[in-house]
């Protein structure tokens, strides 16, 4: 059984996975201090009525320098993992981080399926020349930036491809735009995040990255309705 | 605090004898409200509990026979066989049960009608009557939830979250009656909370005895009464969302219908607007409870009580302004994702302060591990995890990934059931005396403890791996995913220390009610305590004082070097000590 986050095949998986791991670091040396210190004192401060018995606690009710100490200290991390965060977080999901030339993909979702609209020729959507409607299947070429263009029918959804680390909801009622730029071949899986039914389980689609003269032929092949 | 209302009240120690049911069914006792709240929301523990049972054998053994599935009707498992359709239906009343029914009312409903009156020096509640509404309406709410998982079609299909336009539209979600009965109970519950809350700001407010001044007051009590500001402000919001959810069920509104001209994340911003606090809600009086216990135990005063209570403070007010953590994918603006983020880092300061004045209360103190402080010591060990966890999705780009995934449940489950039910079960056993008369037998107390702590460890860690990995929550079939299907064996292992942790709580359960009848009887301060609840008997009288007792000091004078006892209860009188100025009317 993996230990570790999925593969990373997306051009922004290696940022976020560097962020999880940052914090892991981080709250990982809290974890040791707080339960180790826990422990600590468990076995050294316990109550030995053998030892020196009637022994009292020591009495303090604190020490404001140690206050400033573990209040600074935390305000301090946080606010610098903020810092981090928002600057990969406005370079991935702000609103004009999508990539002026990316290549558009509409995503229809609807219970329980998934429904992709490729641009024809022309490299529009919504012009007559769409490949529309392929049932989940997304394609894409691979090193090339592609903006989903997600809306959803009835209920919301959610584009959830783990090995993307791309996921963003679709709502009925509004355009949302997402983003990514696959950088590993081979096929991954897209599931809804969502709860949007009783089907909700089920409602997932194939992803397959490929080269772009092979995508180029596969959505020639889709056109044609040569693909089911 | 020197204003002086003048309060008509009804405990003078003398009572008329009463009735059967006015006594322990229609009382206006706040302990014998505290305790209807105690059975009721045991009860629907249980239920969450059994709930989730269901939910944890299906994702081991997803289309296999769930043994003794076969008593559910046809519509739910034929042939013992979860259907998807109930599979969600667990999902959403497990969470529902749990958070309204079970922690919510466990914590405010039980500890703050039974304990701020005790730990203050008043008679009763100042509003004693408000009070035997609040729980009646609660208990109302309950049924009516209960009721829903038993109507044609079943209970709400749309997540304890009921997103619309699922909830709001029948035709998406197969379930009308269900989710309305959903609606009214919820309006139900929020009517009891804003009746409960009314009370407790009161009480706290106005009914101290003479020398309880603010600074004075116990960390509970704090805890209560900041959770009660934020329950009469948070709870009718969602009371007011749940009335649109109900009318756009049934008269035809479009609130949160798109295509209509509604909007769907209207109902995200309501929802969440009062589901953050609510987290507080769920946090705080246990944070309370834990540093009253923790002292108790360390046999020292609580380190840095001021900071506690600023901290307490700081959270009731940060816990405002954080709602849209819940909210980075779901295509709100990012910016405004952005200002959500730095507020939802910020508010780990004060939890981070906290958990450090635990430390530095048990730090060179003189631990006394009865069966509450062990509780108390596990609360602090796992609400660190669980806030350390909550790190990760406040990071927005990491969030992304982990957003809607089994690490979203590990998280949640160390903040709820590794924070609030540790704590919960401390307390249960901390107060059980003077809410009874006897003492819970302390070495099943300490069995349970320690099967529990093990089991429930190793049903919720594993979650982190498995979110990690991309579980999706609330799926009915993680086999259907290929890159779920490696983590199938950790579901299963899951499953099984989940019916371990479910089974170990029959301790105590048994331990509960056979203490009821056979339980030791306890001298009158059996923690060697120092709040003022512990000057009354076990169980303590209606109207509790005859004479409301004076204060003379906060309450976690342990090891104080100006008596030889290692206790030094807030109403002792020393030479030194001048009597204090009367703050309230409420004394006789």
């Amino acid at each position: 059984m993996p230990w570790w986050l999925p593969v990373q095949a997306s051009s922004y998986a290696p940022q976020i996975d560097g962020m999880f791991l940052a914090i892991l670091i981080i709250t990982g040396l809290a974890f040791f201090i707080v339960e180790g210190g826990l422990i600590w004192f468990i076995f050294k401060y316990r109550e030995r009525p053998g030892r020196g018995g009637g022994r009292k606690a020591y009495y303090t009710h604190g020490n404001v320098k140690a206050e400033y100490v573990w209040t600074a200290f935390p305000a301090v991390v946080v606010v610098g993992l903020g810092l981090v965060s928002n600057h990969y977080w406005n370079e991935i999901k702000g609103r004009d981080s999508v990539p002026a030339d990316a290549y558009p993909i509409k995503v229809h979702a609807k219970q329980f399926e998934w429904l992709f609209t490729y641009p024809g020729p022309d490299g529009q959507l919504g012009t007559d020349d769409d490949v529309a409607e392929v049932r989940n299947r997304l394609h894409v070429p691979l090193g090339r930036a592609i903006v989903l263009e997600q809306e959803a029918e009835d209920v919301i959804h959610s584009v959830f491809v783990p090995a993307f680390r791309l996921k963003q909801d679709a709502v009925p009622g509004m355009h949302i735009r997402s983003w990514f730029i696959a950088t590993r071949l081979g096929e991954h899986e897209l599931a809804c995040a969502e709860l949007c039914g009783m089907g909700h389980y089920k409602m997932r689609a194939r992803v397959t990255v490929q080269p772009q003269a092979e995508f180029d032929a596969w959505l020639a092949r889709a056109a044609q309705g040569e693909i089911e | 605090m020197t204003t002086a209302a003048a309060m008509p009240h009804v405990g003078h120690g003398e009572h008329a004898p009463m009735g059967f049911w006015r006594k322990y069914i229609f009382s206006t006792d706040h302990k014998i409200i505290g305790i209807q709240f105690l059975f009721l929301s045991l009860f629907f523990l249980l239920v969450g509990g059994l709930l989730a049972m269901q939910m944890r054998w299906q994702l081991a053994y997803p289309g296999q026979p769930m043994p003794g599935g076969s008593i559910l009707p046809e519509s739910m498992a034929p042939g013992g066989i979860l259907l998807p359709e109930y599979y969600i239906q667990l999902v959403t009343m497990h969470g529902t049960f749990m958070v309204f029914f079970a922690i919510m009312p466990l914590l405010v409903g039980v500890y703050a009608n039974f304990l701020i009156p005790l730990k203050i020096g008043a008679h009763d509640m100042a509003f004693p009557r408000i009070n035997m509404a609040s729980f009646w309406t609660a208990f109302l709410a309950g049924g009516v939830m209960l009721a829903s998982l038993f109507v044609p079609e079943g209970a709400s299909r749309a997540g304890w979250t009921v997103y619309a336009p699922l909830s709001a539209r029948p035709d998406l979600s197969g379930v009308l009656l269900g989710q309305q009965l959903w609606s009214v109970s919820i309006t139900l519950l929020g009517l009891s909370s804003i009746l409960g809350s009314v009370n407790y700001i009161t009480t706290v407010i106005n009914n101290r005895a003479p020398g309880m001044t603010w600074f004075r007051l116990p960390l509970s009590v704090w805890a209560l009464f900041i959770t009660a500001i934020l329950g009469i402000l948070a709870l009718p919001v969602l009371s007011g969302a749940a009335i649109m959810l109900l009318f756009d069920q049934t008269i035809g509104t479009h609130f949160f219908d798109p295509p209509a001209g509604g909007q769907a994340l209207l109902w995200q911003h309501l929802f969440w607007f009062f589901g953050h606090p609510e987290v507080y809600i769920l946090i705080l009086p246990a944070m309370g409870m834990v540093s009253d216990i923790l002292a108790n135990g360390s046999r020292k005063p609580i380190f840095g009580y001021h900071s506690m209570v600023f901290a307490i403070v700081g959270i009731g007010f940060l816990g405002w302004i954080v709602w849209g953590h819940h909210m980075f994918m779901s295509g709100m603006n990012p910016t405004l994702g952005s200002s959500f983020m730095i507020s939802t880092m910020v508010i780990a300061v004060p939890s981070a302060i906290k958990v450090f004045n635990w430390m530095g209360t048990m730090w060179r103190g003189n631990l006394r591990f009865h069966v509450p402080m062990m509780h108390a010591v596990a609360f602090v060990a796992m609400f660190a995890i669980g806030g350390l966890s909550g790190i990760f999705m406040a990071a927005t780009p990491v969030d992304m990934f982990i957003h809607d995934t089994y690490f979203i449940v590990a998280h949640l489950h160390y903040v709820l059931f590794g924070g609030s039910l540790f704590a919960l079960f401390g307390a249960i056993t901390y107060w059980y005396p003077k809410m009874f008369g006897r003492v819970m037998h302390p070495g099943w107390g300490k069995i349970h403890f320690w099967l529990t702590f093990l089991f429930y460890n190793m049903t919720f860690f594993p979650m982190h791996n498995i979110g990690m990995a991309g579980h999706m929550r609330r799926i009915y079939d993680p086999t259907v995913y290929e890159f779920l299907q490696p983590y199938q064996w950790t579901n299963k292992f899951i499953t099984v220390s989940a019916f371990c942790l479910f089974s170990v709580q029959l301790i105590f359960f048994i331990n509960f009610w056979w203490s009821l009848w056979r339980g030791k009887q306890p001298e009158q301060n059996p923690w060697h305590d120092n709040g003022l609840e512990w000057s009354l008997p076990n169980p303590a009288p209606h109207g509790n004082w005859e004479r409301v007792p004076s204060v003379y000091r906060g309450p976690y004078e342990f090891s104080s070097p100006e008596v030889e006892e290692d206790y030094l209860p807030q109403n002792r009188k020393l030479p030194k000590d001048p009597e204090p100025p009367v703050l309230t009317g409420a004394v006789s």
